[in-house]
């Protein structure tokens, strides 16, 4: 056999064995497509639950997912780019630096049960914040720091290093320099690397299963100290602890979950192939 | 008059030695042409009088630097006001993503100008000193990276003349220009010399024959000389000089 023979080969195997692998992922869009599509009613997006969440809509898990995801992204999203700004432009390379990077790595390990537990902890019990979007917000917030630090860490470092040389050269502050030069070229990977971690968060179960998650509650959360149903534990709760719940609304609620991540994840990708394009340098 | 004058400088990165008791006057209105083989310490150098060195880790600094006869060595160097009066053109063109406006009113802007009309009149005036008005005037919205290597050298130029600073250091300057876009950007150098003091780092011994007023050979870490270019190129004072002017070495 020789070498273009092989490589034929190689080509095709190759080929398969990542066909194979992206399977998973195509047989739970077809099948949550298939069976959740007959679910998506207006009165099933925009209404209340009802018989014990057996008819009706899911209408307040959906806000409250978009709560919960707006609450994580205040939060997570300031402090993120904020921590990566100190570290990839201020921190001197000194053993609390590399402390910091230690820990926010561990911080990117730690199961998300552990982090449910931290939040039942900290922000339930302690702040006394009780199960509350607040808290559920905190949690989640945590959770996703590590991504968006990692992602504005690489957005920031993409900025050519003359960029920085010359402002500086121009007079400019270090902050000054961030603000001016550094922030808007990082602008858009920044975003990307947000979104994806935000999209992550809206799926987890349980992070927000002691914090905020509530088993049913037909109506929508007046402030940051309420309970919410949330997506992913409303699928959970159907999936287990309701009995003779139609597959068509356990799919129909999947469909809605896995749609809005998705969306999530399409933006980000248009975002970084609009920030491809624009990058001259 | 010397506008820079440095007295038994040193500078270590880490342990490294790279200036050695460097004694060097920069004369006012005079272009100073820094030559010397790939390593000599000669950008390092260039890069005390700004103290861009600051951005490494590990940088020591001992002796004196003094520009207008104020030390700027020691922590408490007002290093913005420093980089006003001490400006810097890079080895590689490097304006920013931004408008050809947007790059020449940057430091104005950071500096806190916010007048319209006077960031105008400060861009038509540098644009003007670098010879860039007359071709660009109609055209300042577009991006600098649209512009040719020659153009975006000039732009940068221009950049750090709406600073108004009186010294310009510039490292390798065209050494990524094609020749005929490097004589014009000389033709420039001569021409700027008339309002600012100019040192120049150059691998080009040619450029620095050409351009220069005064002319310092540095060798691994030493200044081996500094004089007068026509006097370094025809009457060299030391051996290794004259080695590295004949080209019997570097």
């Amino acid at each position: 056999m020789d070498a273009r023979q092989k490589e034929k080969i190689a080509a095709l195997a190759l080929l398969l064995i990542t066909l194979f692998v992206v399977t998973p992922v195509v047989l739970i869009f077809i099948l949550v497509l298939v069976r959740g599509l007959p679910a998506l009613t207006p009165e099933f997006l925009l209404a209340m639950p009802r018989d014990g969440m057996r008819a009706g809509g899911i209408w307040p898990a959906i806000v409250g997912t978009i709560y919960l995801t707006l609450g994580t992204a205040l939060f997570s999203i300031p402090l993120g780019i904020l921590a990566a700004i100190y570290l990839n432009e201020y921190a001197q390379r000194n053993w609390l630096t590399r402390v910091i990077e230690l820990a926010i790595i561990n911080l990117a390990g730690v199961p998300s049960i552990v982090y449910g537990l931290f939040g039942l902890g900290l922000f339930v019990t302690f702040l006394n914040m009780g199960a509350s979007i607040l808290a559920g917000s905190l949690t989640l917030a945590i959770m996703t720091l590590p991504v968006i630090i990692t992602a504005t860490r690489e957005a920031l470092g993409a900025v050519p290093r003359s960029f920085r040389e010359v402002s500086f050269s121009l007079g400019a502050s270090r902050w000054q320099t961030v603000r001016h030069v550094v922030l808007p070229n990082s602008i858009p990977g920044i975003i990307t690397g947000a979104i994806l971690g935000l999209s992550r968060a809206a799926g987890e179960t349980a992070p927000i299963l002691f914090t905020v998650a509530a088993f049913y509650l037909p109506r929508l959360p007046k402030s940051v100290y309420d309970q919410a149903m949330v997506l992913p534990y409303h699928i959970y709760v159907l999936s287990t602890q309701v009995p003779n719940v139609s597959v068509k609304i356990q799919y129909g609620t999947v469909l809605v979950l896995v749609g809005m991540v998705f969306i999530m994840n399409i933006l980000a990708s248009w975002l970084r192939a609009r920030l491809r394009k624009r990058k001259t340098w | 008059m010397s506008i820079i004058e440095t007295n038994k400088l040193n500078l270590w990165y880490g342990t490294f030695q790279a200036l050695i008791d460097v004694n060097l006057a920069v004369a006012q209105n005079k272009i100073t042409a820094l030559i010397g083989p790939s390593g000599c310490g000669k950008s390092t150098l260039l890069r005390v009088f700004n103290r861009m060195n600051d951005l490494i880790e590990g940088v020591r600094l001992a002796g004196s630097v003094k520009v207008r006869g104020a030390e700027i060595l020691g922590d408490g160097t007002d290093l913005i006001a420093l980089r006003k009066k001490v400006g810097m053109v890079f080895q590689r063109p490097n304006p920013f993503p931004l408008s050809i406006y947007e790059n020449v009113v940057y430091a104005l802007r950071i500096h806190g100008i916010r007048d319209k009309q006077k960031l105008d009149a400060a861009a038509e005036k540098a644009l003007s000193s670098v010879l860039l008005w007359d071709e660009l005037k109609d055209n300042l919205g577009a991006n600098a990276l649209t512009l040719s290597l020659e153009q975006q050298q000039r732009l940068c130029i221009a950049r750090l003349l709406a600073v108004t600073p009186e010294v310009v250091l510039m490292d390798e300057p065209c050494s990524t220009l094609d020749p005929l876009a490097t004589m014009r950007i000389e033709e420039l150098m001569i021409e700027l010399k008339k309002r600012y003091s100019i040192v120049i780092v150059t691998h080009n011994m040619q450029q620095a024959a050409r351009i220069s007023d005064d002319c310092g050979y540095m060798l691994l870490g030493e200044l081996v000389e500094l004089g007068e270019t026509k006097r370094i190129f025809t009457a060299p004072r030391d051996q290794r000089t004259e080695d590295y002017i004949t080209g019997r070495f570097g």
